[in-house]
């Protein structure tokens, strides 16, 4: 039994330790993907092998606000060379906060030979495995992209409204200082791009980066898992979840944890978060 | 008011290389030329009043007072990770330290999308625009304290 799979995981195999990463450098079934926050990042230098799936470029809409359709990740799995075959394994900076982000917009096309790298880009350079600057030249492929499917695992406006109504579980994965409006407050902070602080109505406060370890940024195993979201939160296996923060980027790492390390079989990301809900008119808001 | 004239040129010369390639390895070696906050201005752990708010790459900004009534701006920037934090603490140390505290004091935060593009996570382009504005800040501040 490998150290990720001791840890308990529902389905653990979606996780890949740094040595399976390392060992796959030159599989031609295996498409490395990093995914950050920090624009700069992956040019300072990445895995060997990998591309970059940029969040900003690559995977939303430049007009309206949403994720790319159809053709979009039909050209973008062409452009880095994945075929429906190709495992497809991320890993990037802040915890895999934005690796667990592109996944999930993966999911949305239904490409399901996906894993993250644990410990995402900090712990494969701090254990001085090898980086570099050279981007690859990957063959196009000839990708056959399923329809976006959002009915899944993405929740809008309309269906968060009803799931409060019908006071379904919610996860608001923000620091407590956005959970109960007093940052959008503070006099230094920028303005956050809503117009109300607070939360969504009988939503549960989990700050996403709990589920990882400081240390080494692993994902903690399923047992301290189940006591942060079950225990305190109060969410059961069999729930019907709705998780959200800003933009839905910290909620698509929760939608991560729930989903394959806990084995949660309805969890959706409400991508719209407090940047649509803290500006909706006439909309109710707990603080 | 008048934008600093390093800050000026600086932006100017950001703008013939519209490659975005070439901007970010720009950017990358103005960020290697990042030097942390020197003991006789602060030590870690840092004031937390000096902590950018809104900044995930936990940056910190301090002004130091030249004999010429302008400022010095030093910078630390704790995620080992945080690139484009330290490629805009260099900037900003570059372009406006020893500037008129007054033009410090009306930078406007949008330069980071001059810098950077528009191409910035909301999270980020919060983060570095807080970091303008807390050296705007800091410089506000020392010209209200002068003037006092």
């Amino acid at each position: 039994m490998s150290e990720i799979e001791s840890r308990g995981y529902i389905h653990s195999d979606v996780l890949v330790s740094t040595d399976w990463v390392a060992s796959h450098l030159d599989d031609p079934g295996v498409r490395i993907i990093e995914s950050n926050e920090d624009p700069l990042l992956y040019s300072t230098g990445h895995i060997p092998g990998a591309v970059e799936v940029d969040w900003t470029r690559d995977l939303n809409d430049p007009v309206r606000r949403d994720y790319l359709g159809r053709e979009g990740f039909e050209a973008l799995m062409r452009r880095i060379g994945a075929t429906r075959d190709t495992t497809v394994v991320f890993y990037g900076d802040r915890n895999n906060w934005w690796a667990t982000y592109a996944f999930w917009v993966f999911q949305l096309f239904g490409h399901d030979k996906a894993k993250v790298m644990d410990g995402g880009r900090i712990k494969w350079v701090n254990e001085q495995r090898p980086l570099t600057r050279d981007v690859p030249k990957h063959p196009a492929s000839d990708y056959q992209a399923a329809e976006r499917d959002d009915k899944r695992i993405r929740a809008f406006r309309d269906e968060v409204l009803r799931h409060v109504e019908a006071k379904g579980p919610m996860i608001d994965v923000r620091s407590p200082a956005e959970y109960t409006g007093e940052r959008l407050h503070m006099p230094e902070y920028p303005n956050e791009g809503a117009l109300r602080g607070g939360h969504i109505p009988g939503a549960a406060n989990v700050p996403w980066a709990k589920a990882v370890n400081p240390d080494d940024g692993t994902f903690k195993p399923a047992q301290e898992l189940r006591a942060l979201y079950e225990s305190e939160a109060g969410l059961k296996a069999d729930d019907d979840v709705i998780v959200y923060c800003r933009i839905g980027e910290r909620s698509s790492h929760t939608w991560f944890v729930l989903t394959h390390l806990l084995g949660y079989e309805r969890v959706r990301n409400y991508d719209g978060s407090w940047t649509e809900w803290g500006n909706l008119v006439g909309v109710p808001i707990e603080r | 008011m008048a934008v600093p004239e390093k800050l000026t040129q600086t932006l100017e010369m950001l703008e013939l290389v519209p490659d975005r390639s070439e901007r970010i390895q720009l950017l990358i070696d103005i960020a290697g030329r990042f030097e942390d906050v020197p003991p006789r201005i602060s030590r870690r752990p840092f004031p937390k009043e000096h902590q950018v708010p809104a900044c995930e790459s936990e940056a910190y900004v301090f002004g130091e007072e030249r004999p010429d009534g302008t400022l010095d701006f030093h910078f630390a920037v704790e995620n080992p990770q945080g690139v484009s934090a330290k490629a805009m603490a260099v900037l900003l140390d570059e372009t406006l330290s020893g500037a008129p505290p007054a033009q410090v004091a009306e930078v406007p935060q949008d330069i980071v999308y001059k810098v950077f593009g528009r191409e910035l996570s909301m999270g980020k382009s919060m983060g570095l625009m807080a970091m303008v504005g807390m050296v705007a800040t800091l410089a506000k501040k020392y010209e209200e304290r002068k003037g006092a």
